[in-house]
């Protein structure tokens, strides 16, 4: 296996409330090797945006990142002063947002903003740099490109935002390019548009890209490896397609069994009982217990560790693979 | 075959634009006008039997939520007219809308936004009942009860404000204000979009308990076509305002004839198959201000010929209980000089 461009180890990111500490990613592990796509799922609440943002150095106060590192083709990034940060982002890694207009001035030109973009880290003329967004448009199979640098945001559509959000990452080919829920604010047919121009991004530049989303459907059309989190932590991982046909995990199973096109229309749909935990306020032991139709007394006192008998899996029972 | 619940009739909806005072002067000095009217809806019949689920799919802007506005009595029709229960409550031109609280409920995307954070569960819940004067006194609180109960919440509940529920356990509250009418006919706008995966299958199982209990009738309108499947007996494909394909989600899911119909099958990710090679449609929805004359999908259609620029298809039944407005399946997509024959 080639080597990972991106590599993070024991991820942990805490928030200080007025109720207390609330550790919203713990002890989150995963490596991304060049041109593969990692999926991070999850429900809303299960710490997979703020992983995102903790990888960038993104985290402000009153969150901060307490543990582990990120190695980052090479370096690590948590060893870094912002300044340092800052020169790494846009260059070594970039993020796509759910919202394009987050990326996205709306008072200024597609191409002048991109063209800033491309001087901030390397100074050349602004007409190499708008030939540089230019190219990026053509990447993410933006017609007419040329005539869109010089459109204003507002005149784009959502699915051209957002690729133009996109284009805006690769303007440095950066090796990893981190996705937090880029399609989720899209069209289906817009969506299938996107999630073809990134797979074969991943595939004909090498980039390795994290792709974060609560949807189990999308991420296991595109992506070659996933991580579960739930609670702020990985309860699961490994090689897409078999966490998918064989979740070891009960929450994995419970969540990939609650789609409903996997079952027989109008029939009662399984279902994980209860709600999502706050994060304030975990239960003892494994954090799923209350929900998990597999619960054993360890289960309320002790957390599991980890078991990598064949992949990742952070559960006292998990299911047999057949 | 018995009298449906609800006749959609010749539907169509449209808005105008009109710009602000400054605008308008500067318009008038230049000579222009600037008056955009959007075709939200436009030329819909669909019939909904008692006891049946119709579904509504389409991507933003095909019409869906305005359709269902239209048919709770939110809008007016800007032509045809609503039949509810045989009754005509709503018809364009005159702008006429009969109040339909009392049979017509709906179910909004954002639970969130659709509660009054200022009342509590069980005011929320039993004030239309108590305005229309359906129950009272010690009635009503066994009605909120018996609501609460059945919608999977415990009766204390009802002494809640809304901020105390997650969005789930809020959509149940919304269903229990929505039932406690005892309407009619249901529209559910998006009702589990906002909902997480878990969370969805537990809201759309409540939704087929309380339907074979109660024997609901509604109109389920979605983007996702996963769920319209499986809770939808029918299921509309709308596209620009106009629906385009119409049949049983069992014929519609396993033999599309629209082509959008069968692109955008195509391009919903589905679990379990593996890494898929996307067939993606290309280009994108047109502008509803300016839609595209002819067959509204023509401009992205891989078969669109000559006659589909000019001429709109009208919806026509290749198969029993299976509807398409597309040329494909009325006389080809060749321009017709004339008079067309058959």
């Amino acid at each position: 296996m080639t080597t990972p461009v991106l590599d993070v180890r024991g991820l942990t990111t805490r928030f200080e409330t007025r109720k207390g500490h609330v550790t919203a990613v713990r002890d989150v592990s995963f490596s991304v090797a060049p041109g593969r796509i990692m999926g991070l799922v999850g429900e809303s609440g299960s710490g997979k945006s703020v992983t995102g943002f903790s990888i960038l150095g993104l985290i402000e106060e009153p969150g901060r990142v307490t543990a582990g590192e990120v190695m980052l083709d090479g370096t690590d990034l948590r060893g870094l002063t912002d300044e340092g940060l800052r020169k790494m982002r846009g260059r070594k890694v970039s993020m796509v947002f759910q919202d394009p207009m987050m990326t996205l001035n709306p008072v200024l030109r597609v191409g002048d903003q991109m063209a800033m973009a491309v001087r901030v880290h390397e100074p050349m003329s602004k007409r190499a740099a708008l030939d540089r967004a230019r190219e990026a448009l053509t990447i993410v199979g933006i017609p007419a490109p040329a005539e869109r640098l010089n459109a204003y945001p507002h005149q784009l559509s959502g699915g051209m935002r957002q690729r133009v959000a996109i284009a805006t990452a690769l303007l440095h080919r950066p090796p990893v390019i981190i996705a937090d829920e880029p399609t989720t604010a899209l069209d289906v047919s817009i969506q299938g548009q996107i999630l073809a121009e990134v797979r074969r991004l991943a595939d004909e530049t090498g980039t390795a890209i994290v792709w974060i989303s609560h949807d189990l459907a999308v991420v296991s059309s595109l992506a070659d490896d996933i991580c579960v989190m739930y609670a702020g932590r990985i309860v699961e991982s490994g090689p897409a397609q078999t966490v998918i046909s064989a979740p070891r995990h009960p929450y994995t199973h419970g969540l990939i069994q609650s789609v409903p096109s996997l079952h027989e229309p109008g029939r009662k749909l399984p279902q994980i009982p209860g709600s999502t935990p706050q994060l304030g306020n975990l239960p003892e032991g494994c954090p799923f217990h209350p929900r998990c139709p597999r619960a054993t007394e360890v289960c309320r006192t002790e957390p599991p560790a980890h078991r990598t008998d064949d992949r990742f899996v952070l559960c006292h029972h998990p299911l047999e693979t057949p | 075959m018995s009298d449906p619940l609800l006749r959609i009739e010749n539907v169509s909806k449209r808005f105008t634009q009109t710009s602000g005072l400054i605008i308008r002067a500067l318009d008038r000095m230049a000579g222009r006008t600037t008056r955009q009217t959007v075709h939200a809806v436009t030329d819909v019949n669909l019939s909904v039997m008692r006891g049946e689920v119709l579904g509504i799919v389409g991507e933003s802007g095909c019409g869906k939520s305005t359709l269902g506005r239209v048919v709770s009595g939110i809008y007016g029709p800007s032509e045809g007219r609503v039949v509810l229960n045989g009754k005509p409550v709503a018809s364009g031109g005159d702008g006429r809308v009969q109040k339909l609280t009392t049979q017509v409920q709906m179910i909004h995307q954002d639970p969130f936004a659709s509660l009054n954070p200022r009342m509590k569960v069980s005011e929320t819940i039993i004030e239309g009942p108590r305005q229309h004067g359906l129950v009272q006194g010690q009635a009503l609180r066994d009605k909120m009860a018996e609501l609460l109960r059945k919608v999977g919440l415990e009766e204390s509940y009802g002494d809640r404000f809304p901020h105390q529920f997650s969005g789930g356990q809020r959509q149940r509250i919304a269903i229990a204000r929505a039932l406690a009418m005892e309407p009619d006919l249901l529209v559910l706008d998006e009702a589990v979009a906002s909902l997480d995966v878990s969370i969805q299958a537990q809201v759309l199982n409540l939704f087929m308990d309380l339907r074979h209990e109660l024997g609901l009738t509604a109109l389920f309108i979605s983007h996702d076509l996963s769920v319209v499947r499986h809770v939808c007996d029918r299921v509309a494909i709308m596209y620009l305002g106009r629906v385009v394909e119409l049949a049983s989600a069992a014929d519609l899911y396993a033999r599309p004839l629209h082509p959008y119909a069968v692109a955008l099958l195509a391009s919903v990710p589905t679990i379990g198959t593996g890494r898929a090679s996307f067939h993606p449609i290309k280009g994108e929805i047109p502008s509803p201000f300016n839609p595209p004359p002819g067959c509204p999908f023509h401009p992205r259609c891989p078969h669109a010929g000559p006659r589909c620029r000019i001429e709109t298809p009208r919806l026509t039944d290749p198969e029993a209980g299976h509807s398409v407005a597309c040329h494909l399946f009325d006389g080809g997509t060749e321009q017709t000089t004339g008079k067309a024959a058959a």
